[in-house]
């Protein structure tokens, strides 16, 4: 038997252990970091198989009943609405030779999961949990959509063919930037790290309102509101802490915390009470290891705790 | 547990082992050596005798590859790649003393073309879908089916177990042998190989 495959089964356990568990204790992580560190080709044989895990993450667009988590209808007009139909039940990879489809191609990542995409000019985009983006086959590949969740830009900059961004009615078109967007169904918000980039927010009239970012900024675009605000770069980099599979609490409330964790995992965390919501800690996670929070909660701030198959109760 | 942002940081990039740590070098592996890995393969099972030691000599290829990407990125991922696989073959034969080295003469005939696919072809290859489909459709049945409720239908391994009608380790194992054959069939077979099913 050869020791290669060995390590490949190996290799093979651990991350569906890591990718598919509800409960990742801090006790597993070190199991597996342990076996990392023990051997290069441990590790490298556990990269090539999380590779190969993430490329079956796109056949999630093949999901029966995926309609249901389609772009918010409203925001979009009615060719679009057609489109993200088709995106959203996975026809248009399928379809593409339909001269009537636009030609696109889906990304989409599933919850608790990461995925990078490097474009054909070396732009890099990665896509953070639960995220669905379409990328444009003309337009030089320079224009895409995020339909749900967020993704982090690296764009490298074209005088002659801007890279644009649309996010159901709102549009970003980069100046050469690095920048980072997210869709919450309610509103879209834009935290631009390095460069320029341009935001176009129609309202209720149709009216566009425009805001050139530069770094530091945070734009907040609803359907019919544009609002810029100055963050410390800072904080817009913790915020970005997902990229390496991370969440970056700084005097967050346990509120927030929850929430941020409930994007990464099926089993929710629910705060009973506002004033324990209210609590603030600071601190770093794995996006998909919640049992650490809940030690900390239950064995730090000393909060009762129920741990239930669909959701993990803390109250006071 | 709470500690501040960079230690943890540094502890989770600690994951990969010493030579590991440098940045980048999962990523530049994924991107551009991976798709490399049926081409390396055929070329192993070419100038090797014995086919049960390819994987094992993949192996070795991939580490050196990586230690030496660790301390500086080569300028041309597929020819230093295939250079290293000759060197290592070199080196088994003068280790091993059993191949004769005829066997490793034409290793100078192997066209390294240094056309390389630029990154949109070798990360999302534009039938990526399919491709992804079709290896998945080869897998055996209860691999299959547990890899499919998991990743298109988006159950937990309870889910999964209760409806397949076994227990949730039985569920683990056949995600992991699931996992281990699509990793064989979307980086080790050959492009042609892929093509017929």
């Amino acid at each position: 038997m050869s020791e290669a495959r060995d390590i490949k089964r190996r290799a093979a356990q651990f991350v569906i252990a890591r990718r598919t568990s509800e409960e990742w204790a801090q006790a597993d992580q070190q199991n597996l970091d342990a076996w990392l560190a023990e051997r290069a080709e441990h590790a490298i044989a556990f990269w090539r198989m999380d590779a190969a895990w993430e490329s079956t993450n796109r056949l999630a667009v093949l999901r029966p009943n995926r309609a249901e988590t389609a772009p918010r209808t409203s925001l979009m007009p009615r060719t679009a609405k057609a489109v993200a139909a088709l995106a959203a039940i996975g026809l248009i990879a399928f379809a593409a030779q339909n001269a009537f489809t636009p030609k696109q191609k889906i990304y989409a990542s599933a919850v608790g999961d990461r995925k990078i995409l490097t474009l054909s000019d070396g732009s890099r985009i990665e896509l953070n949990t639960d995220t669905v983006l379409r990328v444009a086959q003309s337009d030089n590949g320079r224009k895409v959509w995020l339909d749900k969740g967020e993704a982090y830009f690296d764009i490298k900059h074209d005088a002659a063919h801007p890279f644009v961004v649309e996010i159901g009615k709102h549009r970003v078109t980069d100046l050469g930037t690095k920048f980072v967007i997210r869709e919450t169904g309610e509103r879209v918000d834009v935290s631009l790290l390095e460069g320029r980039a341009r935001i176009d927010a129609p309202d209720a009239e149709d009216k566009t309102h425009s805001a050139i970012l530069t770094p530091g900024d945070v734009a907040v675009a609803t359907n019919n509101s544009l609002s810029v605000r100055k963050t410390p770069t800072r904080r817009i980099e913790n915020d970005l802490a997902w990229r390496t599979g991370l969440l970056v609490f700084n005097n967050t409330t346990l509120g927030e915390a929850a929430d941020a964790f409930n994007r990464y995992n099926r089993r929710k965390l629910v705060i009973e009470n506002p004033q324990t919501a209210g609590l603030t800690i600071d601190g770093t996670f794995h996006t998909n290891n919640v049992m650490a929070f809940v030690d900390v909660a239950q064995h730090v701030l000393k909060l009762n705790v129920k741990t239930g198959n669909d959701e993990i109760v803390i109250a006071p | 547990m709470i500690d501040n942002g960079e230690t943890n940081r540094d502890g989770a990039k600690r994951h990969f082992g010493a030579v590991m740590t440098a940045p980048g070098v999962q990523e530049w592996f994924v991107r551009e050596v991976l798709p490399l890995e049926a081409a390396l393969v055929q070329y192993l099972q070419h100038n090797w005798r014995n086919r049960a030691d390819v994987e094992d000599i993949l192996q070795d290829v991939y580490v050196k590859v990586c230690e030496a990407a660790a301390r500086e990125r080569p300028q041309q991922t597929k020819s230093f790649v295939f250079t290293t696989a000759r060197n290592t073959l070199i080196d088994r034969v003068r280790k091993e003393q059993v191949v004769p080295i005829e066997a490793v003469a034409d290793l100078d005939a192997l066209n390294m073309a240094a056309d390389e696919p630029g990154p949109e072809r070798t990360t999302l290859a534009r039938d990526e879908l399919r491709r992804v489909q079709a290896a998945l459709d080869r897998l055996p049945p209860r691999r299959r089916q547990a890899v499919y409720l998991r990743q298109v239908e988006g159950l937990s391994r309870r889910e999964i177990a209760t409806r397949m009608g076994i227990g949730e380790e039985t569920v683990k194992e056949y995600l992991a042998e699931g996992l281990f054959d699509l990793a064989e069939l979307l980086f080790s077979e050959p492009a042609d190989m892929r093509r017929r099913t």
